[in-house]
């Protein structure tokens, strides 16, 4: 059997879609630098929340929503240099343990929106830190196939779950997220409160 | 003085309904408060506890956050690029160590620069005093629900009731 750090590598891009393609209608918080500007291309939606500056505050933001939402499943974009930032929050996460908290890291083992500096993810595996303070499901990944297997079933349990991604260090040619950030914050301020009056 | 049920209470007339943060001594009785009426969300750092109540706000609260002012150098880069440009507010209650230079030396220099920092980032603030408690609490919820920004309240040492360490 082949183990996870055997499979084929897709870069992040590729995986958001993978991901993507099994969201429906629910609240995605997307980290700051390339990830938000990936998400934004690959599928803008309102309740897409891009973070443009505060690198580290993804999971603290996604925790907010998703303490206040426990009736639907809240999902965090995140990278391995914007966890490494705030690692303390995988600590709260793992404490107050929301069950609708999914927290998906695509790890490129880079600070790839300033040049690829080398993070500590290479070396320290997130996953185990997610596994140590708490987090209920954890999964660590590369294949297409496992991303899309992992991730139905993280909508499906309770949480809170990580769903850590090995990707290569490849970036789309992307631009930068055209919003203002106060229209981004309204217009999933709107999209979430719609949701809740359903 | 002041008791720490009333202090809360007067928060919850406001409209306020998430709190979260990092504990000062000065807010030991408000925390205990909230804890025993589990309002309370404890971070483990006061950028956190910001990004948290940026969240909760975003999904429908009016989120609190109480910290040392030394807590308010963490979470200036959050403030910074998150709060004041996407426009989520959020009320900060900033304990005020240091204040006129009578405290541990670790406080000194930010209890010094504390009103400064906040004119610097542009976040609007008042002292709290028991003189003009409610007129304050008055113009918090104004600014906050006009500019849509952080609004911070420092409170110093003696105005409520706090626990023994």
């Amino acid at each position: 059997m082949l183990g996870p750090e055997e499979g084929v590598m897709q870069s992040r891009a590729q995986a958001m879609e993978a991901v993507f393609s099994l969201i429906t209608d629910q609240p995605v918080i997307v980290c700051n630098g390339f990830p938000s500007r990936e998400a934004y291309k690959i599928r803008d939606r309102a309740q897409n929340f891009y973070m443009i500056g505060s690198m580290g505050a993804a999971a603290g933001i996604g925790l907010g929503v998703a303490l206040e939402r426990p009736h639907e499943k809240v999902i965090v974009f995140d990278g391995d240099g914007n966890v490494l930032m705030s690692l303390g929050t995988l600590a709260t996460v793992g404490a107050l343990k929301p069950k609708n908290f999914i927290h998906v890291v695509f790890d490129n083992e880079v600070y790839g929106s300033t040049g690829n500096q080398p993070t500590y993810s290479r070396v320290v595996c997130l996953d185990k830190v997610a596994k140590a303070v708490g987090y209920v499901n954890v999964e660590r990944v590369r294949e297409r196939d496992d991303i899309l297997y992992e991730f139905k079933a993280m909508l499906n349990q309770d949480g809170p779950s990580m769903l850590l991604i090995k990707v290569n260090e490849q970036i789309e040619d992307v631009d930068r997220v055209p919003l203002d950030p106060d229209a981004i914050a309204a217009r999933f301020q709107t999209a979430l409160n719609r949701s809740s009056t359903r | 003085m002041i008791e720490s049920d009333e202090f809360v209470k007067s928060l919850q007339h406001m409209g306020c309904n998430f709190f979260t943060g990092v504990p000062d001594t000065i807010l030991g009785g408000i925390i205990a408060y909230l804890m025993e009426q589990r309002l309370y969300t404890p971070a483990v750092r006061e950028d956190e506890a910001v990004a948290m109540a940026s969240g909760a706000y975003l999904a429908g609260r009016i989120p609190v956050v109480l910290m040392q002012n030394s807590g308010l150098g963490n979470s200036l880069n959050v403030l910074a690029s998150l709060n004041l440009i996407y426009r989520i507010p959020c009320l900060l209650i900033i304990s005020w160590r240091g204040f006129q230079g009578k405290d541990a030396p670790e406080h000194l220099v930010i209890g010094q620069t504390l009103p400064q920092l906040l004119e610097t980032l542009k976040i609007p603030y008042r002292t709290l005093s028991l003189e003009t408690l409610t007129e304050d609490f008055s113009w918090t919820a104004r600014t906050f629900m006009d500019q849509r920004i952080p609004v911070a309240l420092l409170l110093k040492k003696g105005l409520v009731k706090t626990v023994q360490p």
